[in-house]
């Protein structure tokens, strides 16, 4: 197998913002068992900025150092420039990633996706109950 | 007999600063010193063409009919038995296409198992596409294949029966002499990849009933690139390679001569030392499975917790995922192997495991440590030490180990 970029062992090693968050505004949940990788991602928003972001990661190298990267990569962003946010994105500010493991920055990709369609839910319900 | 370690290897010892562990010897072997000595003058010297009727091509006869001797009989076998071929892979290639080819007339279908090494299971898909039948025997959780399983899958039509002495991922050693009984009594030619066992633990095809059988040199601390296949005389098989007179014919291609002399003194050195190899080893196996048991919660044993090859540990570690496991371990100098999908290029589990039934989260969780030649208690204590850190790590990372607190 092709080894990992010394960018991805790097978050391998000291992965960022690893755990959950405690109410988080929009959460995440992707992949499956099947194929081995389960990501979680929680993100905070503020002012329409996501001003935190955490991750839970069951799979390989590759699928943790992705988890850690994306949530370094939306930090700080507003809601529609995470929603920009691109796997490849994702990959080449790792460094790349080997072909095969490509599809793990999908999962990251996914996940980031996925919390905010969960926190735009969530504000949208707020909206209509008048809080 | 202590033998030499190789440099490669270090122990844990405090006193070494770069220590390296290498659990993988299932993987493959280190060359022991003497076979490497043995091969030497066989690249310069002794450089002839066993086919050159020349002074220098004799010595070059000589020494594979040495090596053929020599393994011949660690097998229970007679010298004109063995082919040498290049490695495990071939020998299985060439058993299932040979004896497939040469028995087509009397029928079209072949006997293995769902846990046999994937150069077999590769070779009989691709007998498939070609209108031969193909049962794939299911395994209990164990590991075992239950013979009567064989004998019920005969049909008229058998020409082959392909079953693993040893497996190579979780060590369960099946009932090969049974099998090959069944196999004879119906008149069916009976196979085993022996690679795994040869030179570890007894392997004797009189008593195993076969007529094939398939070894590999780096398996047992011989070179890289030479294997055998052992052919009972008087098995219709067709030949592999053409455009030579060697082993017999039925495998032209100037011999590997130094690889082949390798092989024959890593048999002879296997054939000393193997008995009290494996007690050694059975010992280690026994207190590295025990220890991680005892450290760290939630853990599966994969393989017969008896019926084992003396060096197999392999565990599932519930809650996390083999290779993020490998890659902590070889931070920490500590080489060993698993049956995830996510350290090969088939994102599949190992079909090994998954053919035991276990989950798809616990055959990604899945790690092998292969013990060896060169293994100390040490070693074996580095693990017990380092791995329950790393699967702590993990853990605390894992979705799914929140899930089931």
């Amino acid at each position: 197998m092709e080894s990992y970029s010394e960018r991805v062992m790097e978050h391998f090693r000291n992965p960022k913002n690893v755990g959950e968050m405690e109410n988080p505004d929009g959460t995440g949940h992707v992949g499956n068992s099947v194929c081995g990788d389960i990501m979680e991602l929680y993100i905070k928003v503020e002012d329409n900025i996501i001003v935190d972001a955490k991750f839970k990661t069951f799979g390989c190298g590759a699928a943790i150092a992705t988890s850690s990267m994306v949530t370094e990569l939306v930090k700080g962003k507003t809601v529609d420039e995470a929603l920009k946010v691109s796997n490849r994105a994702v990959a080449e500010a790792l460094g790349g990633l080997p072909p095969i493991k490509m599809h793990c920055s999908v999962l990251a990709e996914q996940a980031l996706k996925s919390a905010i369609d969960d926190y735009l839910a969530k504000s949208r319900k707020a909206q209509k109950e008048g809080k | 007999m202590k033998r030499t370690r190789p440099e490669g290897i270090r122990l844990s010892s405090a006193k070494v600063q770069s220590r390296r562990i290498y659990l993988d010897y299932a993987a493959t072997t280190p060359a022991d010193t003497e076979v490497v000595k043995a091969m030497s003058p066989y690249f310069t010297d002794r450089f002839g063409n066993p086919s050159s009727i020349h002074s220098f091509g004799q010595e070059g006869k000589a020494a594979i009919e040495e090596a053929r001797g020599k393994i011949a009989s660690l097998l229970g076998a007679r010298q004109e038995e063995i082919i040498f071929t290049s490695g495990g892979t071939e020998s299985n290639n060439f058993t299932i296409k040979g004896v497939v080819y040469a028995n087509s007339s009397k029928g079209n279908h072949i006997i293995t198992s769902s846990i046999e090494h994937p150069c077999m299971i590769e070779s009989c898909k691709f007998l498939e596409k070609n209108g031969f039948k193909v049962t794939y025997l299911p395994v209990d959780k164990d590991g075992l294949i239950n013979p009567e399983d064989v004998k019920k899958a005969i049909t008229p039509e058998t020409i082959l029966i392909s079953i693993m002495h040893a497996n190579n991922e979780i060590g369960t050693i099946e009932p090969i002499a049974e099998i090959g009984r069944i196999a004879q009594e119906q008149d069916i030619y009976f196979h085993t990849d022996a690679v795994q066992t040869f030179g570890h633990i007894p392997v004797n095809v009189d008593e195993f009933n076969v007529d094939l059988l398939s070894v590999s040199a780096h398996k047992l601390y011989g070179p890289k690139g030479v294997g055998a296949l052992y052919v009972r005389k008087g098995t219709k098989m067709a030949s592999f390679m053409h455009g030579g007179e060697q082993e017999r014919r039925r495998r032209a291609s100037t011999e590997n001569v130094p690889g082949i002399v390798g092989f024959g003194k890593a048999a002879e050195i296997a054939k000393n030392s193997m008995n009290e190899e494996a007690k050694k080893l059975t010992i280690l196996r026994d207190k590295l499975i025990r220890g991680i048991f005892e450290k760290i919660a939630d853990i599966r044993l994969n393989g017969h917790p008896i019926r084992r090859l003396p060096n197999n540990v392999n565990v599932s570690i519930e809650f996390i995922e083999g290779e993020s496991m490998l890659l902590n371990l070889d931070m920490e100098g500590i080489a060993a192997s698993t049956g995830s999908a996510c350290s090969s290029s088939s994102l599949e589990a190992s079909h090994v495991l998954l053919a035991l039934g276990l989950l798809p989260e616990l055959a990604h969780g899945s790690l092998r440590f292969t013990l060896g030649r060169y293994t100390e208690e040490e070693d074996v204590d580095c693990v017990l030490e380092v791995l329950p850190k790393i699967a702590d790590k993990l853990r605390s990372m894992s979705p799914l180990y929140k899930e089931n607190r």
